[in-house]
């Protein structure tokens, strides 16, 4: 236990004094935060971009009632035929040119109207022709039949669905939205810390073995000891960094901001302002409260307990392919299945997105090596506990079991030196 | 004599390969023990038996007549033929590290260390890194890290590879000076003309089968063949030489000498006695040389590989 401690504390501290942990801890947000404002500032510049469109109306009663918006600003061609108008528009490098011809009915003139543009229009601008065009003639067409337009919009009838759980905890829409986007955050905040410090683990192991020190540790220590001291410290490091994004990302938002007076998408202190100040918007406030909704306590443990299984399942099974091989590319091999498994993980992952009681992904949050990502996607949006409580179970099993396996892998490959193995070589390890 | 480690029919399989085969050994306290065998004859493996990196498939191993167990690790120090040291890691650090593992308390290491340190006169390195000392120099530190704790059993593999001649016989001394404190140790190496030196027991270990073990002194006694090198200046040389041949089995000579004009090796067979032989070579000629043939450790170790 003593020696546990001994190697748990050197690679924390090892991790955490070196230079490209610091480097990488410092300036990881910075960059994440500059990427979130060049988005930002290159989207407002997209839609600052208005586009010009010209409108040649025969009919007489379609131009009047299109409305230019922020984006797209309609303007008349008078008298002009089809040719002349294309080349005017062109000349004045309009975004495009709409050309309506008169006919009698309404529906006739739906079907003949059209648009040329120099490349193929987006389709905002599209939709919002097509939209307006559609409101006018149609009322158009209200009107000769002798319908009254206001009788039919005072009788229109909205659905908006009053959702309660059988536990009669209320429900909107938004909270499945935001479950959704929640269980996707953590999903892949998972995916990325076991990762990113399952290779870290594995890069500590090959540096091991490759400048052959391995062979007086382990005179010295079991490897089970080294490796869990490994693994375990390994982790501490990784939830230091992750403190210290927390607060330089909280800190650099705040600063941006407030400097210069923009607000982040990614800015959830807006939402507490907002709430506080009293000006707020439906949308946001929905989201907010959708937000305080989710089983937030059940979220969290189920966060720890997922994260703590899926990070030793992988980060053991990643110290086994460094201790099988000689060097980073060697690992390539071995690192194939785990990738796989992953892949398949984000992909059921997509499917729990549309959809997560179905059987497919209830399936896949009960397999081991998916489900730290598939069932953290799921319970947001409710999971019965007994159904964690048999995942984590199965999880917890199939770690003891990888552990075992993996360490006896360990156990022979720190020592083995010189032939790249085979997967039959890994086999014939575990009877050593 | 005490045996501070006993090996008793150890056997190690590695799937259908046999590395150990019902070796026994039993290592006395206090001596230097050499460990010889060709490449792949299974001496690593046995190493790393005794130092518990690796479990024997049967077979028990006796350490102070305590069966082999944790405790045993920080009486023991290993320096593998495949050493290493953290590139990375500050060299003073990383030594503490090390020996903290071996149980140590962190001061008395450091305290310890700086003493080595001083002696063997690197204490400016304390700071640096392994990527910017040599080799012969991260080997030096590899050997502070092996005698730090003061263990009981010392066991090199290949020592003295890597080292410059100066800083082999540094290294040796210092082998020689835990020795003479107290310390057991086990050698592993190829080079016999240091077994020859240093031991005073081997065992020779071929094709995971012991072949030979014991008292280096005994083991020569039971491996010479009563072969004499004489070397004679005689008045008539001719008749001595054909009375020598009709008496006694000769063979050419295997030495040199000077000033002589007859040379050359006799064995004696059992019916026949050195004296005799003397007071003939003596009668009325001048001896210049006689010197019975001692196998050396080399002779033995290709001989019994030969014949194995």
């Amino acid at each position: 236990m003593e020696k546990f401690i001994i190697i748990t504390s050197r690679e924390y501290l090892n991790k955490i004094t070196n230079k490209t942990f610091i480097l990488s801890t410092l300036f990881t947000p910075l960059i994440l935060v500059g990427l979130v404002f060049l988005i930002g500032w290159f989207a407002s510049i997209n839609n600052e971009e208005v586009s010009n469109v010209s409108v040649v109306d025969n009919s007489g009663y379609i131009f009047d009632k299109l409305e230019s918006t922020e984006s797209i600003k309609y303007t008349q061609l008078k008298n002009f035929d089809i040719e002349e108008a294309k080349l005017i528009s062109k000349t004045k490098s309009d975004f495009g040119l709409l050309y309506i011809e008169n006919l009698e009915s309404p529906k006739k003139i739906a079907e003949t109207i059209s648009f040329y543009s120099e490349d193929t229009p987006s389709l905002t601008v599209i939709g919002n022709i097509e939209g307006q065009l559609e409101n006018i003639l149609t009322n158009k067409n209200y009107k000769i039949q002798g319908i009254d337009i206001n009788k039919i919009n005072s009788n229109k009838i909205f659905v908006s669905l009053y959702q309660e759980t059988f536990q009669g905890k209320k429900t909107t829409k938004a909270d499945s939205f935001v479950g959704l986007l929640f269980g996707m955050f953590l999903a892949f905040l998972l995916y990325m810390l076991i990762f990113a410090y399952g290779g870290m683990i594995m890069a500590s192991v090959i540096e091991e073995k490759s400048s052959r020190i391995i062979e007086v540790i382990v005179s010295s220590v079991k490897p089970f000891y080294l490796i869990s001291g490994k693994i375990v410290g390994t982790s501490l490091a990784g939830i230091s960094q992750f403190i210290v994004w927390a607060i330089l990302f909280y800190g650099f938002s705040f600063l941006i901001s407030t400097t210069f007076g923009i607000t982040s998408t990614y800015d959830n202190n807006e939402f507490m302002l907002a709430a506080e100040s009293n000006a707020i918007s439906e949308a946001s406030l929905n989201m907010l409260s959708a937000f305080f909704n989710l089983p937030l306590v059940n979220i969290l443990i189920a966060f720890i307990f997922y994260f703590i299984g899926g990070y030793f399942l992988f980060s053991s099974m990643f110290a086994a392919i460094g201790a099988a091989v000689d060097n980073q590319t060697d690992a390539q091999q071995f690192m194939l299945p785990i990738t796989f498994i992953v892949i398949i993980a984000l992909y059921v992952g997509i499917f729990t997105a549309e959809n997560p009681d179905g059987v497919v992904s209830v399936i896949f949050s009960m397999i081991p090596f998916t489900s730290p990502i598939v069932m953290m996607m799921r319970i947001p949006n409710g999971v019965p506990i007994s159904e964690q409580i048999i995942s984590l179970l199965i999880l917890y099993l199939t770690v003891i079991f990888i552990i075992w396996i993996a360490a006896k892998i360990y156990r022979i490959g720190i020592l083995m030196y010189g032939k790249k193995p085979s997967y039959k070589d890994l086999i014939k390890w575990l009877k050593y | 004599m005490k045996n501070l480690l006993s090996i008793d029919s150890v056997s190690k399989k590695f799937g259908s390969h046999t590395a150990l085969n019902n070796i026994s050994l039993n290592i006395p306290e206090g001596c230097i023990y050499g460990l010889l065998g060709p490449n792949g004859a299974g001496k690593t493996t046995l190493i790393r038996i005794i130092n518990q990196i690796s479990l024997p498939d049967s077979g028990k191993v006796f350490f102070n007549n305590q069966e082999l167990n944790a405790s045993h690790i920080k009486q023991i120090g290993y320096l593998p033929e495949e050493r290493g040291l953290y590139p990375k890691m500050k060299i003073g650090e990383q030594a503490i590290y090390l020996a903290q593992l071996k149980g140590m308390e962190r001061k008395m290491a450091r305290s310890e260390l700086k003493k080595w340190f001083d002696k063997f006169e690197i204490s400016d390195w304390w700071n640096k890194k392994v990527t910017e000392l040599s080799k012969g120099m991260a080997q030096k530190v590899q050997f502070i890290v092996t005698v730090l704790h003061k263990p009981k059993l010392l066991i090199f593999d290949e020592p003295f590879s890597g080292f410059d001649p100066i800083n082999a016989n540094l290294i040796k001394d210092e082998i020689l000076q835990l020795n003479k404190e107290g310390a057991t140790v086990i050698f592993s190496t190829h080079r016999m003309e240091s077994v020859e030196e240093l031991c005073e027991y081997i065992t020779l270990i071929n094709k995971s089968n012991k072949i030979l073990d014991g008292n280096l002194d005994e083991i020569k006694k039971d491996f010479k063949t009563n072969t004499f090198e004489v070397a004679v200046n005689s008045p008539d040389a001719k008749s001595l030489e054909n009375k020598l041949k009709l008496e006694y089995e000769t063979f050419a000579p295997t030495f040199r000498t000077i000033g002589d004009n007859l040379r050359m090796n006799i064995r004696l067979v059992s019916r026949q006695n050195s004296d005799k032989l003397i007071n003939l070579l003596n009668s009325n000629s001048r001896l210049i040389h006689f010197k019975e043939v001692i196998p050396n450790v080399n002779e033995i170790f290709i001989n019994s590989v030969k014949n194995d």
